[in-house]
C-alpha cells in the first residue's frame, strides 16, 4: 500500500502540487511541497497552527500564486494560467471556507443560487428547484431557504456553505476545517454527510482538518504539513510515522480517545 | 439533448448527449418545451445519454414527476437515468417540507401597514436616541466621579482624528465658501455703491452661521460615518460583546471618548474655519474691491458685535454632541450583516447632517428672540 501510493498513473491524479515554495519576506512557509490528490479519494490535510495549511489551500485554489513551483489541476498548470483560463478551472471545484463565508446580506437561497445566476440565465422556478436539490443534498430543511446566515446555527451554516459549494456540480471539493467549532454530534453528522456525498457522486475531496475523528472516519489518506514539507501516507502509515510532531499529534493525550 | 414525441396518448422522450450542469440553460428550455397536457404514459429512453450531472437530472426528475402528478405512468427504457436512484434516496430522507409563505395583504392594507410600521419604528428610534443620550450622560457622570475611568488617551486620539486631521479640508472649504459669498455679495452691493459692506456680510455670515455650519457638515460626513462604521464592524466581530463580557462598558470605551473628543474638536475646528473664512474674504476684498488688509481689519471690528463670534462658536458643542451621538448610536445598532453596516452608516451621516441644520434653525429662532 505504501509503495503503491507512490507510483501513480497520471490520469488518476486530479490535483498535483509540485515543489511549491511560498515565502513572505524572509519567512518561508512552504519549502518544496509535493502532493498528489487521486480521483475519488478523500484526502485530509493536517498540520500545526501556522504551518501554512490555509496558504497551501489558497495556492491550490489559484487565489494566490506561489513563489515557485506548480499546481496542476487535471494536468493543467494553474500557476501559469491567465485569469480567464483560471476562471474555467474555478468553476470545476467547490470550496467551503472555515467560517462558512456565506454572504451575510443574502438569504441562504440567494447564496446557493449565486453561482448559477452568475454563469447561466435561468428562470426563477428552475433556480428554486435547484435550490431545493442542494438543500436536500446537505440535509437542510427547505424552510432555511429564506433565512439569513445570521439566523442559522454553526452546523447549519457549514451545511449551507457546502450546498453553495456543490451548486455547479463540481467533481472536486475543498473543505477548510469543515467540522471546526461544531459539537461532536454535529461534527460526526457532517463527516457522514461528506462521506455519503463523496460515495454517491464519486467526488474527490480535499479537507483541511484538526478533527482526528474526521481523519479516522472520512479520510482515505492523510497529508501532514511539517517542517515546511508534506508527508503523505495512508492513515495507518502516518500513525506509525516516526516524526516527533506526527507522533505527538496522533499519540498525544488529546488523540487517545479518538484513536481507540 | 432531448426529443419528445406524442403518439396514442403516450409521450416518448429520448435523451442524448451530455446533460451536464454547464448546459443548464439549454436543458431548461428543452424541458419547458415538453407538453403540459395530461398524457396516459411516458416512456423515457436514456440509452443515448452519455454523461449526466446532478442538477440537470434533478430538473428532469421534477418535470417527470409533474407529468406523473397529472396521471401519467412513467416507464424507463434502457434503465433508470443516472443519479435518479440517488435523488430518490435524497427525497426520501427529507420528504417534502412546504416552505411557509407570509400571508399577502391587499394594497390598501399594505399602505396602512407600512405607515403604521414606520410610525412605530420612528417612535422606537426616538426612544432609542433618548436612551443612548441618557447612557452617555450617566457614563460621563460616573467617569467624573471616578477619574481613572475617564479614558483620556482615547479622547485625545479622537480629538486628533476628528479635529486635527480635518483641519486641511475644513480650512479649504471655509476659505472657498467665504470667497463665493464675498464675490456674490460684492456684485450685488456694487449697484448701491456699498461695496464696503461686503466686509460686514462676510464677517457676520461666516462668524455667526457659515463657519460652524460648514464645519459641522464636513465633520458629520467624515467622523459621523467613521464612528458608525468603526463601532459597527466591532459589533459584527462580536468585539462589543467581548468588551461587555470582560466587564468593560462599551459606552465608556467606545462611545463616550468619541463624543467627548468631538465636543472638544468641533469648536476648535470652528475657530479655524472662522479665521480661514475671514482670510478668504480679506484676499478677495483686496483683489476685487481694493480694500487693503488694514482697512478690512478695521471694518471687521466695526461689523462685529460682542456676541457675533460667540453666537457661532456656542453652537459647535451642541452640533458635536448630535453628530457624535447619532454616529455611535447607529454603529451600536449594526447587527448580522455587511449590508446593515452600510445602511446604518449612511443613516448616521444623513441624520446627523439633518439634525445639525435643524438645530441651527432652532438656534436662529432662539437668538432672534433673545436679541443675541
Amino acid at each position: 500500500m505504501n509503495a503503491a501510493s507512490k507510483i501513480i498513473r497520471d490520469d488518476n491524479v486530479l490535483v498535483s502540487v509540485r515543489g511549491v515554495i511560498n515565502r513572505f519576506g524572509d519567512q518561508v512557509i512552504h519549502d518544496g511541497v509535493d502532493l498528489d490528490v487521486q480521483r475519488g479519494e478523500v484526502l485530509g490535510i493536517v498540520g500545526g497552527s501556522g504551518s501554512g495549511k490555509s496558504v497551501l489551500l489558497r495556492t491550490i485554489l489559484g487565489l494566490q500564486r506561489p513563489t515557485a513551483g506548480q499546481v496542476l489541476i487535471e494536468g493543467a498548470d494553474i500557476t501559469a494560467m491567465s485569469e480567464k483560463q483560471l476562471l474555467a478551472v474555478k468553476r470545476r471545484y467547490g470550496v467551503t471556507f472555515q467560517h462558512g463565508a456565506l454572504f451575510s446580506s443574502m438569504t441562504i437561497a440567494d447564496n446557493i443560487q449565486l453561482p448559477l445566476r452568475e454563469f447561466y440565465s435561468l428562470s426563477q422556478s428552475t433556480l428554486d428547484e435547484l435550490t431545493k436539490l442542494r438543500l436536500n443534498m446537505v440535509g437542510l430543511p427547505l424552510s432555511t431557504a429564506n433565512k439569513l446566515p445570521s439566523q442559522l446555527s454553526g452546523g447549519m451554516i457549514k451545511r449551507a456553505a457546502l450546498a453553495r459549494a456543490l451548486t455547479l456540480d463540481p467533481q472536486l471539493l475543498f473543505l477548510d476545517e469543515p467540522t471546526a467549532g461544531l459539537d461532536p454530534i454535529s461534527a460526526n453528522e457532517f463527516d457522514q454527510l461528506v462521506r455519503y456525498l463523496q460515495d454517491s457522486l464519486k467526488l474527490t475531496v480535499v479537507m483541511i482538518t484538526h478533527d482526528l475523528d474526521s481523519l479516522l472516519t472520512v479520510c482515505d489518506r492523510v497529508a501532514v504539513l511539517v517542517d515546511k514539507k508534506m508527508i503523505v501516507d495512508t492513515l495507518s502509515g502516518i500513525m506509525n510515522n516516526p516524526h516527533p510532531w506526527i507522533r505527538e499529534y496522533f499519540h498525544g493525550a488529546r488523540s487517545r480517545g479518538a484513536a481507540t | 439533448m432531448l426529443s419528445a414525441e406524442l403518439q396514442n396518448n403516450t409521450l416518448s422522450i429520448r435523451l442524448d448527449g451530455h446533460w451536464t450542469t454547464d448546459q443548464l440553460a439549454t436543458i431548461e428550455q428543452a424541458l419547458a418545451s415538453l407538453p403540459t397536457t395530461p398524457v396516459a404514459a411516458v416512456v423515457v429512453d436514456c440509452s443515448g445519454l452519455q454523461h449526466s450531472e446532478l442538477a440537470p437530472m434533478w430538473l428532469l426528475r421534477a418535470a417527470l414527476s409533474s407529468l406523473a402528478a397529472n396521471g401519467a405512468r412513467i416507464d424507463y427504457r434502457g434503465g433508470m437515468p443516472e443519479h435518479f436512484a440517488f435523488l430518490d434516496e435524497l427525497q426520501s430522507h427529507t420528504g417534502s417540507i412546504a416552505v411557509a409563505h407570509e400571508a399577502t395583504l391587499l394594497w390598501p392594507e399594505q399602505v396602512v401597514a407600512s405607515f403604521g410600521k414606520r410610525a412605530v419604528d420612528l417612535g422606537h428610534h426616538a426612544l432609542g436616541h433618548l436612551e443612548h443620550f441618557g447612557r452617555i450622560v450617566a457614563t460621563q457622570v460616573e467617569a467624573a466621579r471616578h477619574p481613572q475611568r475617564f479614558r483620556i488617551a482615547s479622547v485625545v486620539r479622537h480629538v486628533f482624528e476628528t479635529g486635527i486631521a480635518a483641519i486641511p479640508i475644513v480650512a479649504l472649504i471655509a476659505c472657498f465658501v467665504s470667497v463665493i459669498i464675498a464675490y456674490i455679495g460684492a456684485s450685488q452691493l456694487r449697484s448701491f455703491g456699498a461695496t464696503i459692506y461686503t466686509v460686514n456680510l462676510i464677517t457676520v455670515g461666516v462668524l455667526r452661521e457659515l463657519g460652524v455650519l460648514l464645519t459641522a457638515v464636513i465633520v458629520a460626513g467624515r467622523s459621523g460615518s467613521a464612528f458608525a462604521a468603526e463601532i459597527g464592524v466591532m459589533q459584527l466581530n462580536d468585539e462589543v460583546d467581548a468588551l461587555k463580557s470582560i466587564g468593560i462598558s462599551p459606552m465608556e470605551v467606545l462611545v463616550v471618548p468619541r463624543v467627548i473628543g468631538l465636543i472638544i474638536a468641533l469648536p476648535l475646528l470652528t475657530v479655524i474655519a472662522d479665521a480661514m473664512g475671514l482670510a478668504g474674504g480679506a484676499l478677495l476684498s483686496k483683489w476685487l474691491l481694493d480694500i487693503s488688509f488694514s482697512q478690512f481689519v478695521n471694518r471687521v471690528q466695526d461689523a462685529m458685535a460682542p456676541s457675533t463670534f460667540w453666537a457661532g462658536i456656542i453652537k459647535a458643542p451642541v452640533f458635536a454632541l448630535l453628530i457624535g451621538m447619532i454616529g455611535t448610536y447607529r454603529g451600536m445598532q449594526v447587527r448580522d450583516s455587511s449590508r446593515e453596516l452600510g445602511r446604518l452608516t449612511t443613516t448616521a451621516v444623513v441624520e446627523s447632517i439633518f439634525m445639525v441644520i435643524f438645530a441651527n434653525a432652532i438656534f436662529a429662532i432662539i437668538f432672534v428672540e433673545l436679541d443675541f
